[in-house]
């Protein structure tokens, strides 16, 4: 009993994680339709801004995670203007293979530049360790901290989508762009803001995550970008909560699959990932849709 | 009030709109009738700004609106009813009122004009937090218009109103299309119900292929021979 709610600690704070970062990927689906495969890059980004601010410009931990998730939110937004918006009338293959295009670019232009470059750089320690035992299951203050902001920016974000005027819009142009600009929606705008939410979660995961496994280099990204996709198309891509569910329900599963084998924790999301496709290929939360002409 | 020179309209290598030339006064109810195909839904496209013209002016109050972004169209004073309603289904049937709403700032102005659509449409406030999609085609009609009037256009599009909808309602909304020129807001039609359209409408252009074939006011276009053969089924 007290391995299990260890390892379901560890599980909740990997999975929120994941949630933060597959909320990006299914809110960038949801208003255009585009898997974007250089979200996973913009964690990296958020990570390396808060490494700079923090150790160049010797910033706490709030104000770092603050710079940091606007200026990645910031780049989202840059990208989405000038890598995709040139191609949304286009056919949507022509954005995904632009997106494989970024995500390279993202990961190699710092790779070369003398202040990043290729090798793993340490990662601050940013907030007080401290160590403590409830009922047996041992845990610590970066542990809880990074579980309760995670939490805070998720309900944060639900309660923009559904409560606000700016969610409403982002819902409409959503579901029917023509529709929402007939409304006075300037849909562009619209869109940056979307970009600019989901990066700037990615950059907060990012941190998050740096902060747990304190080594971050330009390709890490890469697998974690992965398996944040994943568990968006787990919860059902497009869907917000489901994003939220996918990435909890996969961060537990590969705690609990690395306490087995460490091997068999690397694999288990492509096992949940092809589980999911063949059982329910729309996601836990999602809803089929038949494709209208 | 809105003037239309030699439009142009194309999709690739078809040519929709060839070159027509119609005006709506302010104040009037002005239909565009025609069969499918005819260019009509492309023209109200064109004129809210979601096709691009290939040539020809729109000018609307004085002002040249081609290839202006739509939501800039809307804030000029345009409301448009696009054709199939397209209403929210994901939102609730207050939300879309909201939304067209979005650009003003006037709070208890809003507040005021959304009574007035409850009292257009009483089944919209019994549905307000009802999911949009949860409602009937003719509630969802009425919901497209209630949207529109949110937006406080001086002018209105309304892009195949009765399409699909039981005769029945049909008369409700026409009646309430007439009661919305009434109160002000000037009105652009198109149907294929030109038997409809014509009963309510000051003036009528009939578009075939793209192009203006006949124009004139309501009735004498419903006292046509050729009219009553082509649309009126008589």
């Amino acid at each position: 009993m007290e391995t299990f709610l260890q390892l379901l600690i560890y599980g909740l704070q990997l999975g929120s994680i994941y949630a933060l970062i597959a909320l990006g990927y299914t809110m960038v689906y949801g208003i255009i339709g585009l898997i974007n495969f250089a979200h996973g890059d913009f964690l990296m980004v958020g990570a390396f801004v808060a490494l700079f601010a923090v150790t160049l410009f010797g910033l706490g931990f709030v104000p770092a995670l603050l710079i940091s998730m606007i200026i990645t939110g910031l780049l989202g937004v840059s990208i989405e203007r000038i890598a995709y918006k040139p191609l949304r009338k286009r056919p949507r293959l022509s954005a995904l293979i632009t997106a494989i295009g970024v995500s390279i670019v993202l990961e190699n232009f710092p790779r070369a530049l003398p202040f990043i470059g290729p090798a793993p750089r340490p990662f601050p320690q940013m907030i007080p360790m401290v160590k403590f035992n409830v009922l047996g299951v041992s845990t610590n203050s970066v542990q809880l901290i990074m579980i309760a902001l995670s939490v805070l920016l998720m309900v944060m974000l639900q309660i923009i989508v559904t409560k606000t005027q700016i969610g409403r819009k982002m819902r409409a142009v959503s579901l029917d762009k023509d529709a929402a600009s007939l409304m006075g929606i300037n849909v562009n705008s619209v869109i940056s803001v979307t970009f600019f939410i989901g990066a700037s979660l990615a950059a907060a995961g990012g941190i998050f995550y740096a902060s747990t496994y304190p080594m971050i280099d330009v390709y890490m990204g890469i697998v974690l970008g992965l398996k944040a996709f994943i568990a968006a198309v787990l919860g059902g891509i497009g869907n917000i909560p489901g994003a939220m569910v996918g990435g909890i329900i996969m961060g537990i599963a590969e705690i609990f699959a690395t306490s087995i084998n460490s091997d068999l924790g690397y694999g288990i999301g492509f096992v949940i990932l092809i589980f999911i496709l063949l059982v329910r290929p729309a996601g836990i939360m999602g809803k089929f849709t038949i494709e209208k002409v | 009030m809105l003037e239309i020179k030699d439009l142009h309209v194309s999709y690739g290598a078809i040519k929709a709109v060839k070159g027509i030339s119609f005006e709506v006064r302010e104040g009037e109810i002005v239909t565009l009738i025609g069969a499918n195909g005819a260019g009509k839904s492309t023209t109200l496209r064109t004129i809210s700004g979601l096709e691009a013209t290939a040539g020809g002016t729109i000018t609307f109050m004085g002002q040249n609106i081609n290839n202006m972004p739509p939501h800039k169209i809307v804030e000029l004073g345009i409301s448009h009813v696009p054709e199939g309603r397209r209403v929210f289904t994901n939102l609730s049937v207050i939300d879309n009122l909201k939304l067209g709403a979005n650009l003003r700032k006037d709070k208890e102005a809003v507040k005021k004009d959304m009574k007035k659509v409850f009292e257009l449409f009483p089944i919209l406030e019994k549905r307000q937090n009802q999911l949009a999609g949860t409602l009937s085609g003719g509630e969802q009609q009425m919901l497209a218009v209630g949207r529109a009037l949110m937006t406080k256009g001086k002018l209105m599009l309304l892009d195949e109103p009765s399409m699909g909808l039981a005769p029945m309602i049909v008369e409700n909304i026409f009646e309430i299309i007439k009661e919305i020129n009434n109160e002000g807001t000037t009105i652009l039609l198109i149907e294929q119900n030109a038997y409809m359209a014509l009963s309510i409408a000051d003036r009528a252009y009939v578009l075939e292929t793209g192009n203006i074939v006949l124009e004139g006011s309501a009735s004498d276009l419903a006292e046509n021979d050729e009219i009553k053969k082509a649309y009126l089924g008589a």
